[in-house]
């Protein structure tokens, strides 16, 4: 089957190719049948790698370590659930899941709008392919997912332990799709440029994708901070590593990009700004995969320097010229249609949080790329490190959150001030009474960072609050409806402006985690035997007992421990550190089921008030006597099995196995037969759940602004929307 | 004013403060960096008291734990033999182990041969994601 998977990644290369020459032959006079047929591409090749993926996820399931990247990142004792994800553990496998998913998103996209976006869409199509043709050249030549091994090993490697985790199924997924979903805007915005058709119908067009590769990414973003979190065992979410901000960059300027455009849907204005907006969006995220594939700059997650780093470097290179080729030639059609008329106006609240976002974007992006500025200007590599990041994404960040309330608060065009004191005597009010009810929480004062981000939150939170409880009255008066029934009325009729209030309420929550849980958090590292315990920001934690689970896939060591404050008991937690067998036999029979990779399984106790972290990291030189005892006995016992170069027989072999099976085990219970003091990391952070119930409200705002409207405001707003297009059109 | 120099005047002021803002940023980036040099360079050349970031391969048979605290070593991938030793306490990533690159903010004291590692400062590189050696031939069964 490798060979059919290898034929089709060939033959999906030859399908993107005739696209590319149908649709561009199709635009420029050879008729819409080759425009038809150059989409027709697109679909096919979404089957194409679909059933290639499928090919690459069967062999993975089935273990057939035939294939190269399934005997390197698989084995017969890893769970199935963590088989299917396997495959984009490796970078051949998550190449292809990026041009899968590339082929997914461009079908439906291209299904979407066949019958509207006519001109622009062959030359989107083109562009889209082209992505398509450059990651399968990858697929095919430098990263190849349907290698193959001419001794296929019995046992494969195994999936490596960290990433044996749920968020890890759908955080690379998640990730990717915010990747390709966010070249889908840059294709079309390259096709308005192309065909000059610069009006706010390619816009239209694509801002449910641009919505849903925003939600995709930021969803994966957050699950990354949360597999950090609970997997990790540093007990944090975000530590500023460049894979990590190489995700945030494109998901900042994206969100820019999905207010800008509506100034532009608006008032037709901004155009040169949203055009590079969106050019830039799609460069990161080009920039964000490349990032990892590279290798170029030191990182957790990367992936290790190989030739990918040219082809990146090179696709990069086209893209940014292009883009700015094209801005640049086309900047008289995309002059503004209008001026703003006032700074107190809702298109300069917008500006300004446009400015902050990519202020962001570029403070990040300055901080990631350090190393290699430093190395170029001084010959020194220098890297910058989470202080200095917080330095400048703190005051912006707060920022961000205060103007997320205030501006839904500002009318378009200009605001009197008779207006702006109506609507921001409750906000202040609210934010007021926040402060001084937060003067008086004991410590807090201490902080002042934090305690100016929570009264902007307070403020956000009394701003957007304001915003449902005015439409909800409104709407109450005007149709009779009873309280619930007008607020599920008004956010069903007004989909994208409420939920992208709920957005911004989700976003002031979660960063209100982010800066209580870093600003107030109390952590302690300590050695501890069992019986022994520790205070931790008034918690007493008890190390009970110790824990010994041998099994197939890994040993665990681990501990149980007691949390309780005054003398009432609060918790039970239980931590452990999976110990995974090693491939390498210099490490000896019994050695290598204790030399292998290791990984944390965090005790945690979340509550609203606080979570409850901490985790265990057994000391195993305790164990190295018995252990190195253990190999010289099992080997002398190999030997005299193979003794006079004869085959061993199989039944003795399986025998010494079950006895070797059983040292190791007994040699693991000596952790709790014999217990000798375990470090731990006790950490109690308060809201720290604020920031996923924060997120999940993101996402549910995010899923409401993307739902399609009712059927009759479709058509109303349709029906402006063709005008409006009809006048554009006029003027062209 | 008239609309025209009142917009030329708002856009020099924010030029200006555009020029202000990222003059700050390339100083702050600079002067707050860390120099990421290899253990010979480190042994030839650290300046007490000053913070750099230590990158290489830990040298085998060098973990040694006492406590809380990590002694390892970290060799310099161009110089053969040539190793920095590390006092360490604060957190140990999971992948952290003989012959796998770590990166690692120290100091040198003065007159002192050792480099004392800053709490919490070590990364590990995580071997999912790079090169798996590939998988030896011996069999294995469950533990």
């Amino acid at each position: 089957m490798a060979l059919v998977g290898r034929a089709l990644l060939i033959l999906g290369l030859a399908v993107a190719l005739y696209g590319i020459g149908a649709s561009l032959y199709g635009a420029r006079g050879g008729g819409p049948a080759w425009v038809d047929s150059g989409r027709r591409a697109v679909y096919a090749l979404a089957g194409v790698l679909t059933l290639a993926f499928a090919i690459l996820e069967a062999a993975f399931l089935r273990s057939d370590f035939s294939y190269s990247i399934v005997a390197s990142h698989s084995s017969t004792t890893t769970p199935a659930f963590y088989k299917a994800t396997a495959a984009w553990s490796s970078q051949e496998g998550s190449l292809l899941l990026w041009v899968w998913l590339l082929s997914v998103w461009s079908s439906l996209v291209l299904a979407l709008t066949r019958r509207r976006l006519r001109e622009i869409a062959p030359v989107a199509t083109a562009v889209l392919l082209g992505f398509g043709s450059f990651f399968l050249v990858l697929t095919i030549f430098f990263a190849q997912p349907f290698a193959t091994l001419a001794a296929p090993p019995p046992e494969g490697a195994g999936l490596n332990p960290l990433l044996r985790h749920t968020s890890m199924m759908f955080h690379p997924p998640m990730l990717y799709s915010g990747y390709t979903l966010f070249t889908i805007p840059f294709a079309f915005a390259i096709g308005a440029l192309v065909t000059r058709r610069l009006g706010s119908e390619w816009i239209a067009g694509t801002r449910r994708f641009a919505l849903a590769a925003w939600l995709c990414l930021g969803v994966g973003i957050v699950l990354g901070a949360r597999w950090s979190y609970t997997e990790l065992g540093w007990g944090g979410y975000w530590a500023w590593d460049p894979v990590e901000n190489a995700s945030l960059m494109p998901w900042l300027a994206g969100t820019a990009y999905i207010h800008s455009i509506m100034i532009q849907e608006k008032r037709g204005m901004l155009k040169v700004w949203n055009a590079s907006l969106v050019l830039g969006t799609g460069v990161l995220a080009i920039l964000g995969t490349f990032l990892v594939r590279s290798g170029i700059l030191d990182s957790i997650h990367a992936f290790g320097a190989n030739s990918l780093g040219v082809p990146f470097l090179a696709l990069i290179a086209t893209m940014v010229a292009g883009s700015v080729a094209l801005v640049v030639s086309r900047r008289a059609a995309l002059r503004s249609e209008h001026r703003i008329d006032s700074i107190w106006s809702r298109e300069a609240a917008f500006l300004l949080q446009n400015v902050l976002l990519v202020g962001l974007a570029f403070v990040i992006f300055w901080g990631t790329f350090f190393p290699l500025i430093s190395e170029a200007v001084t010959g020194t590599k220098t890297s910058v490190g989470p202080p200095w990041f917080d330095r400048y994404t703190v005051p912006l960040a707060l920022a961000v959150v205060a103007l997320s309330g205030l501006g839904p608060l500002i009318p378009w065009r200009r605001v009197t001030m008779a207006g702006l004191r109506r609507e921001l005597v409750f906000p202040l009010g609210a934010t007021l009474v926040a402060l001084v009810a937060l003067a008086l929480v004991h410590g807090v004062t201490a902080e002042p960072k934090a305690l100016l981000l929570f009264c902007a939150v307070a403020f956000t939170l009394a701003c957007v609050g304001q915003e449902f409880w005015r439409g909800m009255r409104a709407r109450q008066a005007s149709a009779r409806e009873a309280p619930p029934v007008a607020l599920v009325a008004l956010v069903r009729r007004n989909r994208r402006r409420y939920g992208g209030y709920l957005v911004h309420v989700g976003f002031a929550v979660l960063l209100l985690g982010v800066a209580a849980s870093s600003s107030f958090q109390h952590a302690q590292d300590v050695s501890l035997k069992p019986g022994q315990s520790a205070r931790v920001d008034g918690f007493t934690i008890r190390y009970v007992r110790a824990t010994s689970v041998p099994s197939a896939e890994k040993i665990s060591l681990g501990a149980v421990l007691d949390v309780s404050k005054g003398g009432r008991h609060v918790a039970t937690l239980r931590t452990s550190r999976g110990f995974y067998p090693s491939q390498d036999p210099s490490q000896g029979i019994v050695g290598r089921f204790f030399g292998g990779e290791a990984e944390s399984q965090v005790g945690l106790r979340a509550g609203l008030g606080r979570d409850i972290w901490t985790v265990i990291a057994p000391d195993l030189t305790p164990l190295q006597g018995i252990v190195n005892e253990g190999n010289r006995t099992f080997e002398r016992a190999m030997a005299g099995l193979t003794r006079g170069g004869k085959p061993p027989n199989q039944a003795a072999v399986d025998q010494l196995f079950a006895l070797r099976d059983a040292a190791v085990a007994a040699v693991a219970r000596r952790f709790v037969t014999q217990p000798w003091p375990a470090d731990f990391r006790f950490i109690v952070s308060p809201l720290a759940t604020w920031i996923w119930l924060g997120a999940i409200v993101v996402a549910l705002g995010g899923l409401i602004a993307l739902w399609p409207a009712p059927l009759a405001t479709r058509r109303r707003v349709g029906a402006a929307y063709a005008a409006r297009v009809a006048r554009e059109l006029a003027r062209s | 004013m008239n609309p025209s120099r009142k917009r030329r005047i708002r856009l020099v002021a924010a030029l200006t403060a555009a020029l202000l803002a990222g003059s700050a940023l390339i100083y702050t980036s600079f002067s707050a960096g860390s120099d990421e040099r290899t253990a010979g360079q480190l042994l030839d050349s650290a300046v007490p008291g000053r913070t750099y970031t230590l990158a290489g391969t830990v040298a085998q048979g060098s973990v040694r734990r006492e406590g809380t605290v990590l002694w390892f070593a970290v060799l310099d991938p161009h110089r053969r033999h040539v190793e920095a030793r590390v006092r360490y306490t604060g957190l140990v990533p999971d992948p952290f182990r003989e012959g796998r690159g770590v990166m690692v903010q120290v100091r040198r004291s003065a007159g002192a041969t050792t480099f004392v590692g800053e709490k919490d400062s070590m990364v590990t590189k995580c071997p999912s994601k790079f090169q798996v050696a590939p998988p030896g031939p011996a069999g294995s069964s469950s533990a």
